[in-house]
């Protein structure tokens, strides 16, 4: 389970590289979306995985008996999960308004705040 | 010990809320106002607290460390919180001036409010992922303040500044994730003792390298700082000062805590690395400053030198030379802020921060010429200003190490500081208007709110200067702290056995 998990964050980071490694600001962003759910993945890994055995605790007892998932990395990745589709909401609003005013979403192309010096 | 710990938090975040629903009126700037002054009042509290017990902490919620979520504040923690709300206050009075009516019901004092309580949650916080959290809110309020108002460059500058922002998030995330696979907590104090019993410390090393990326992305060092120079330009100057001031700070603190009380297994890789950074850092900044021509890209690339002599002292990781690099932060702070908030008032006058078309701001105002004077002396290191004593210790730190060649970078550094602020003196105080306007402060609406934030700011410029003993003092005990950290480890763990 561990190796499968590690092999699909592999390709995901590889996938991601590349959407990022392209002159598009909408392929690049897809990238990074990407890349986070790789980090993401890479925390729920982190916390060892137990299939099959959810943290319940029976009645009558104060601590879940026998071995059971960890409740925290699944806590951490949920929390990563929402501030990051924050995060990439801004930024998809932020490309769109990229690309209504200044007409192109070439990253090359966008040097309005950093014009080259007149030669 | 909580209230003491969580006012500083809850304050600015009510207070982004009443802000945020007066929006439409003119009461909302004022809210904002008494906020930060509350905020300001609650931070000395703490700052006094800290002095009398050396390390507070609390739990929230009440569950024990490390499970809980906990706040510490050592003397470190405690002066970035209180130098937080002093910029604070200075950038919310200059709003007053600078801050139009349709920036305000777009909603700039609730995001600036929010901003400021990120910032101090990060100061504040002794847990890896709440570190995570409150970068998280600091950065989404950043985005929102970089693009108010809409223009073209700002969008231009705020695309490069979330993207490259968003990379270092993800680079912060994944190492939090692998630190906890391998030490199953996440709490820094638990971290610091645990971190050290790992048997395979390679993999702590790499670890290590994640969070000097990820946190160096946020300080803005070479070579990760291009997102600052193209971005910190465009918004309003109110919200550049404020930026100038905390943002890349807050990733310099991270840089120090963890680099002090975390990854100190490998002190020969990691601050090697980190005193190559240093010099590069300082060195890049300061030639991207002298080819510049505008008022605020030039400070913009003196930012990125300045956090080289931060990250300087770190990587000696001497007594003498995180004292140097506490002094160098708190100096920083106040001088950079106020530099951004006289290029404010440059633009306001003069219509411009373009060099070539403005001028004659000394023989029209000599009183923002004087003003002016003292952060650009003061942060090029001229007796007796802050910034002297603050590249003196630095620049003893690293001869007392017998690194002649840094020592000599740094001082070359700071004479092409001077260099690019005679620069600035002359075309935008010495030469002539080219346009032959003779723009006076008088003519100025919203002066007082404008002037008085400035001067209060060079007051404590001059303060440091002429009377650094207790600010050294106070920053030596607070370099002794990173550099033993049991005092820290037993406030918030309990006793060790």
């Amino acid at each position: 389970m561990e190796q499968l998990l590690a092999i699909s964050i592999g390709v995901l980071v590889a996938g991601s590289v590349y959407l990022m490694l392209a002159r598009d600001l909408l392929r690049f962003l897809f990238g990074l979306i990407l890349m986070s759910n790789a980090a993401n993945l890479t925390i729920f890994v982190a916390g060892r995985l137990t299939p099959g055995a959810p943290p319940l605790v029976p009645d009558g007892v104060d601590a879940p008996v026998g071995l059971v998932a960890n409740a925290l990395p699944q806590a951490l990745v949920l929390t990563a999960i929402v501030i990051g589709f924050g995060l990439f909401a801004f930024a998809l609003v932020l490309t769109l308004r990229a690309y209504q005013s200044l007409g192109t979403l070439e990253t090359s192309d966008m040097r309005i705040a950093e014009p080259d010096e007149p030669k | 010990m909580s209230w003491v710990l969580s006012l500083p938090l809850i304050i600015p975040f009510a207070t982004a809320v009443f802000a945020f629903l007066l929006r439409n009126s003119p009461l909302g700037r004022w809210t904002s106002l008494v906020g930060s002054s509350v905020g300001l009042v609650a931070s000395i509290a703490l700052m006094s607290t800290v002095l009398h017990h050396q390390v507070i902490t609390g739990q929230m919620g009440n569950w024990p460390a490390p499970f809980g979520i906990t706040l510490v504040a050592d003397l470190l923690s405690a002066v970035m919180v209180l130098i937080t709300a002093i910029t604070g206050i200075a950038v919310a009075i200059y709003a007053l001036g600078d801050i139009d009516e349709t920036r305000e019901r777009l909603g700039y004092h609730a995001l600036f409010q929010v901003l400021i309580a990120g910032v101090t949650g990060a100061f504040l916080t002794g847990d890896l992922f709440n570190l995570y959290v409150w970068f998280e809110v600091m950065l989404i309020a950043s985005f929102g303040l970089l693009v108010l108002g809409g223009s073209r460059e700002q969008i231009d500058g705020g695309v490069k500044y979330v993207t490259l922002n968003l990379i270092s998030t993800i680079m912060f995330l994944t190492g939090i994730g692998l630190i906890y696979g391998l030490t199953g907590t996440l709490n820094l104090a638990d971290l610091s003792g645990k971190l050290d019993a790992v048997e395979n410390q390679g993999l702590v090393t790499v670890i290590a390298m994640l969070f000097m990326v990820a946190f160096g992305v946020k300080a803005a060092v070479f070579p990760l700082f291009f997102w600052l120079p193209a971005s910190y330009h465009t918004p309003s100057f109110a919200v550049s000062a404020v930026f100038a001031g905390l943002l890349t700070k807050v990733g310099v603190y991270a840089l120090i805590r963890t680099f002090t009380l975390l990854f100190d297994g490998d002190v020969g890789l990691t601050h090697t690395i980190l005193l190559w950074v240093a010099g590069f850092t300082m060195v890049t900044g300061v030639l991207g400053a002298a080819v510049q021509n505008d008022f605020r890209k030039i400070l913009s690339f003196h930012i990125v030198s300045q956090i080289g002599y931060m990250i300087m002292g770190l990587a000696l990781l001497t007594p003498l030379a995180l004292l140097g690099a506490v002094f160098y932060l708190l100096h920083h702070i106040i001088v950079k802020a106020n530099l951004f908030l006289i290029a404010g008032v440059a633009k306001q006058l003069t219509g411009s921060t373009e060099l070539a078309k403005i001028g004659g701001l000394y023989r029209s105002s000599p009183l923002l010429a004087a003003l002016f004077l003292i952060p650009a002396f003061s942060l090029a290191g001229f007796p007796p200003l802050s910034g002297f004593w603050a590249k003196y210790i630095l620049v003893k730190a690293s001869l007392d190490e017998e690194l002649w060649f840094l020592a000599f970078v740094a001082l070359a550094v700071g004479l092409m500081t001077i260099f690019s602020m005679t620069k600035i003196w002359a075309e935008v105080f010495w030469k002539a208007h080219p346009d032959g306007r003779q723009p006076a402060l008088s003519g100025l609406v919203g002066r007082t709110s404008l002037i008085v934030p400035i001067a209060g700011l060079a007051l404590m410029t001059m303060v440091v200067g002429l009377m650094p003993e207790p600010f050294v003092t106070f920053a030596e005990q607070s370099a002794a702290q990173l550099l033993d950290p049991t005092p820290y480890i037993t406030t918030v763990l309990g006793p060790q056995p």
